[in-house]
């Protein structure tokens, strides 16, 4: 079999496991829907992290503000904001229909990932100038800060949180959610596996690879940082707008600006699945929050310890990840080496 | 790349296997769930909820357990740790739900954990009875399932506020002339206690001078403390968990910050008397419950066999989150025997008719779902105690007010 | 605006938030010594820095709970600390020191939160503090609060800097941990064991947390999660103080700690975090912004 439709046979088989769980395991689609979510967190980061090298430890800034777009939206639709989080996240009278749950949807996730999209536009613009390790402090001290400053914004509820809205009861959220969860995930796999194969995938890998080098050779390289920054801002917004609804509470530093643990597990997860792969980060978050719900339940007390040392294990024995060492191991079945890669590139273009 | 895709799909399996099978539970024993913060910035009081479950738990069954129908059944409760993040919490309810099959719950601590866990058990009718989610918001919502035996939270410092109005001549002032300072912890709890303390204190004309709003992870207060010391209010109120009461009481110590009244919420979790000893002397607590009350049942007995079986059992006097935990327990236990069934929505009926008293106080819930037959206490530390000194009923002896100035103290 | 005024109108204020802004702006300075260290001569930045800090609180507990005087805690923390580096490197640390940096980020930030649960299980969550037995000093009228042992912590930092300063210079072991930071490849050649200077290098930097860690159980307080705060701050300081600079990272320490209660005295406490990252950023902007500048003059 050829590399290729390994590739096909693994989509198929991942798209068939996620439109046959509803039937299959029913009681675990909220954890499903909320591994499809990871998913999306892992896939979005590698695009920074793994394919273009700037490792960010200030994605979830975009995922906070994604996760609270949405809600406000789906809020702002049809009552004023300040008083529903002045009712501390909604009163008996703030009550959503069903046309009004569905189109305060319909309209909060975009708007979530357009303002996350925007955030990454300005902030782009200032700290992508920044290398290394510079870059991932800065994105650090922007998640913090971002948390600390939304605890303090009393039009989405401060310190106190925002519920997002309770839906009818006719409507089955945890299905719809769960497609939902899905469809994003599967979009943003395919958008990013297409947008590896174009020449601006090829780009953002000169900029990993040597960014002065890059710049030397006439590529834009800031303004190229800024797009895939962008890109992976809007659909990390979108996956905030659905993990807010998942939650239904949203706290600004516990849930929407969780830096300390959403933010370092969507680096974790591309990292044990192999940086700088399509599969690596979509086989990380599967292994990876398979492994946190098996701690959390069966290690009452020291499933940190465990996670801990889970990490230290994967960091420091398998820094290549599952993929790289696969690739390593099995070259012919797993994909190229660079060089292969290299050496097909030059006869693409010949 | 497939083969490794199925190893994963059969981890699934196994996992969902190993999960069932813990959820089948033997002839009649009813599990109730609960996520509780074992660990992350609520942990003490994390614990304390645990120990007050586990020490009702261990009573009910030690005298063979509930009677349910025409068998007895034990009691057990399936625990997970939610790690003081509502996000945890939330999904933790999923789980005990969906996958252990537990059909009825027992709240979690803080009321951000209970804001994140009640629109789950509402969504899937499970009953649950809290403890320590005192926020108003939670009864604002129109739910059904939720019921919580402890007073919420704008009741917490009311008669701190009355008690300074009514000694508002003591401090050589009128109570419209009287200041306030509220050092308050940024979460769903202590907010909803500052809007209530705000309120009261309007009805009197006090004027706010300090409004700082506290961080969740912190250990040093003395940029609050010198504002407090520069504007001397007349009442300084302090919520924050048990890390902002012993962060308040240390650090007030330390640079003799003077105010006549120092009210705050969590002492007794934060063992104040325990570990600063006279420096935290002639503050008023609020408590959902003490000790000294006179309420009994026939579990546990009086409010003080309770405290004594509890320190006991793990060495220290409980807190009100212990007590009111056990409580919560109990309400179960009655709910179950009234109902003569496992089913949930007897159970929620048989618990919406709850009239009792226990221990830890008498409990009747409104349509909302919250306890009105109980009120809040208010303590002052006296000699090394806790004194109760509001409301009028049990108050053991007048309070202090003003505290004395530390330079007049021994 | 009326906190602005309150500052004019009471100028002494000001002399009690920089003074408390210099008490645990001295104890950053300590954490941030051992991650300047760390960062310059293995190229790791460690996150479990906060946890060694909390670490040494908790040491020194122990200390009090034999009955001795939490004093002592200071040199056993540091003892028990340096002991715990040298394991954790023969352990861990010393597969990463070559690796990328991000690794070692991700393989610290493990061991860190393996710490926070680990002292969760074994001293429990409590806020714990210990009485140092020194006393208090209340100046103008009891305006301005002095706590002796926050001086103390203060004399210590400076000690502390100034000691490890003259071992970097004169001692053998010193001058090859700088000799190794400055060229690893020619060090080995010259015949320095680098594996034992890295040794030694991560367990002086856990030393000199304990240390600090034993002054915070003193002065402020403990419990489990404590320790981000502090590995957040050393970060900071070190990147403003640049790396092998010993100075600066104390004149970084200090001025951070009372920018820091300025800013919550000013701002309200909810905000006080808020700046300090919001500072951070700005502080990376401009170094950006003066290195674009020189790259413009070299075009």
């Amino acid at each position: 079999m050829t590399r290729k439709s390994y590739h096909l046979l693994a989509m198929l088989a991942l798209a068939a496991i996620g439109l046959a769980a509803p039937w299959l395991l029913p009681s675990y689609l909220s954890q499903f829907s909320k591994l499809w979510l990871f998913i999306v967190l892992a896939l979005t980061w590698d695009l920074m992290g793994g394919q273009m090298g700037y490792n960010s430890f200030g994605n979830v800034v975009f995922f906070g503000i994604g996760m609270y777009a949405t809600a406000a939206t789906q809020v702002a639709l049809y009552y004023p904001l300040a008083a529903y989080t002045a009712a501390k996240g909604g009163g008996t009278e703030f009550i959503f229909n069903t046309s009004q749950f569905f189109t305060g949807l319909a309209a909060g996730l975009p708007v979530g990932g357009l303002a996350a999209a925007i955030a990454a536009l300005a902030l782009g613009l200032i700290i992508l100038g920044m290398r290394g390790h510079y870059f991932a402090i800065a994105t650090l001290g922007l998640a913090i800060a971002a948390g600390e400053l939304a605890a303090g914004w009393d039009l989405i509820g401060a310190g106190s949180g925002m519920v997002t809205p309770t839906p009818p009861d006719s409507i089955d959220t945890t299905v719809l959610f769960y497609y939902l969860s899905l469809a994003l995930a599967a979009l943003t796999f395919l958008f990013l596996a297409w947008l590896y194969s174009t020449r601006f995938g090829l780009a953002i890998n000169a900029i990993r690879d040597d960014e002065d080098k890059a710049e030397a050779m006439g590529h834009h390289t800031t303004r190229n940082k800024v797009v895939a920054w962008v890109i992976s801002a809007f659909f990390l917004g979108i996956a905030g707008g659905i993990f807010g609804n998942l939650s239904k509470f949203i706290d600004p530093i516990d849930v929407a600006f969780n830096g300390a643990e959403i933010g370092v597990w969507m680096i974790l997860m591309a990292i044990l699945g192999g940086k700088g792969t399509l599969w690596g980060p979509v086989i990380g978050a599967g292994v990876f929050y398979i492994m946190k719900e098996l701690f959390w339940t069966y290690l009452l007390g020291w499933q940190r310890v465990a996670l801990g040392l889970l990490i230290v294990i994967i960091v420091v024995f398998f820094p290549q990840g599952i993929v790289g060492w696969l690739k390593e191991r099995w070259p012919g079945r797993f994909g190229p080496t660079a060089e292969e890669m290299e050496a097909a590139d030059a006869k693409g273009e010949a | 790349m497939t083969g490794f895709r199925t190893g994963l799909m059969a981890a699934a399996a196994a996992a969902a296997l190993v999960a069932g099978a813990a959820g089948a539970q033997a002839a009649c024993t009813i599990t109730l769930g609960a996520a509780v913060s074992l660990t992350g910035k609520y942990s003490t009081n994390g614990t304390h909820t645990k120990n007050g479950y586990n020490l009702a738990l261990k009573l009910i069954n030690d005298k063979g357990g509930v009677k349910v129908g025409d068998q007895m059944c034990k009691l057990a409760v399936k625990y997970y740790d939610d790690e003081s993040t509502p996000a945890r919490g939330s999904e933790l309810a999923e789980r005990l739900i969906k996958q252990d099959g537990v059909k009825f719950m027992l709240g979690p601590y803080s009321s951000g954990l209970t804001k994140a866990i009640a629109p789950v058990t509402e969504k899937y009718k499970v009953p649950m009875v809290e403890a320590n989610g005192a926020s108003r918001s939670l009864f604002t919502k129109g739910y059904k399932y939720l019921f919580a035996v402890l007073s919420t939270s704008e009741q917490y410092l009311a008669s701190a506020v009355a008690l300074a109005a009514e000694n508002a001549g003591k401090m050589g002032k009128k109570p419209n002339q009287l200041t306030m300072a509220l050092a308050i912890q940024n979460d769903p709890f202590s907010q909803d206690i500052r809007a209530g303390v705000i309120d009261d204190g309007k009805k009197y004309g006090m004027k706010v001078v300090v409004d700082d709003k506290l961080p969740k992870d912190l250990n040093d207060m003395t940029t609050t403390l010198t504002k407090v010391r520069a504007l001397h209010p007349d009442l300084f109120i302090v919520s924050g968990h048990a890390k902002g009461a012993a962060t308040a009481i240390r650090q007030m110590a330390e640079m003799k910050v003077d105010v006549p009244m120092l009210a705050m919420t969590h002492c007794d979790s934060a063992k104040i008397i325990k570990k600063f000893g006279k420096a935290a002397e002639y503050t008023l607590c609020a408590s959902q419950w003490a000790p000294t009350l006179t309420y009994k049942d026939d579990i546990f007995g009086s409010a003080m066999d309770f405290a004594k079986l509890f320190n006991k059992t793990y060495g220290y006097m409980p807190p009100y989150q212990a007590a009111e935990s056990a409580a919560a327990v109990e309400v179960f236990a009655d709910a179950f025997k009234r109902a003569g069934s496992t089913d949930p929505q007897k159970v929620r009926d048989a618990l919406a008719a709850t009239e009792m008293q226990t221990f830890y106080g008498n409990i009747k819930f409104d349509a909302t779902g919250k306890n009105v037959a109980k009120p809040m206490v208010l303590y002052q530390v006296l000699n090394g105690k806790y004194v109760v000194v509001a409301p009028s009923k049990w108050a053991a002896a007048k309070p202090i007010i003003p505290r004395p100035k530390w330079s007049e103290r021994k | 605006m009326d906190n602005l005024n309150l500052l004019f109108a009471a100028p002494i204020l000001n002399v009690q938030l920089l003074l408390d802004g210099l008490w645990i702006g001295a104890i950053f300075a300590l954490a941030a010594f051992g991650m300047a260290l760390v960062w310059g001569v293995m190229n790791i930045i460690n996150i479990a820095q906060g946890e060694f800090v909390m670490l040494g609180g908790y040491m020194t507990l122990l200390v009090v709970k034999a009955g001795l005087s939490p004093l002592l805690g200071i040199p056993f923390a540091a003892v028990v600390l340096f002991i715990l580096g040298w394991a954790l490197y023969r352990a861990v640390i010393w597969r990463i020191v070559d690796a990328d940096m991000f690794i070692s980020l991700l393989a610290t930030f493990g061991i860190s939160i393996m710490m926070q649960q680990l002292m969760n299980e074994v001293f429990g969550s409590d806020v714990r503090t210990a009485e140092s037995g020194l006393g208090m000093n209340y100046l103008f009228n009891n305006q301005v609060t002095v706590s002796q042992i926050k001086v103390l912590a203060f004399v210590l930092a400076f000690a502390i800097g100034m000691g490890l300063w003259l071992f970097l210079k004169k001692s053998r072991l010193g001058q090859a941990i700088r000799a190794t930071s400055q060229n690893p490849r020619a060090a080995r050649i010259l015949g320095i064991d680098t594996s034992r200077v890295y040794a030694a290098t991560y367990a002086i930097n856990a030393a000199l947390c304990g240390a600090a860690g034993a002054l915070v159980v003193m002065a402020y307080s403990i419990h489990p999660y404590v320790g981000l705060p502090y590995t957040v701050r050393s970060f900071m300081i070190v990147i403003m103080a640049g790396l092998g600079n010993l100075g600066g990272v104390i004149a970084a320490g200090l001025g951070l700690g009372a920018a820091e209660q300025f800013a919550g005295f000013l701002l309200g406490a909810e905000y006080q975090l808020a700046f300090v990252f919001l500072l951070l950023v700005a502080v990376l902007v401009w170094r950006q912004i003066n290195l674009a500048r020189k790259r413009q003059y070299l075009k």
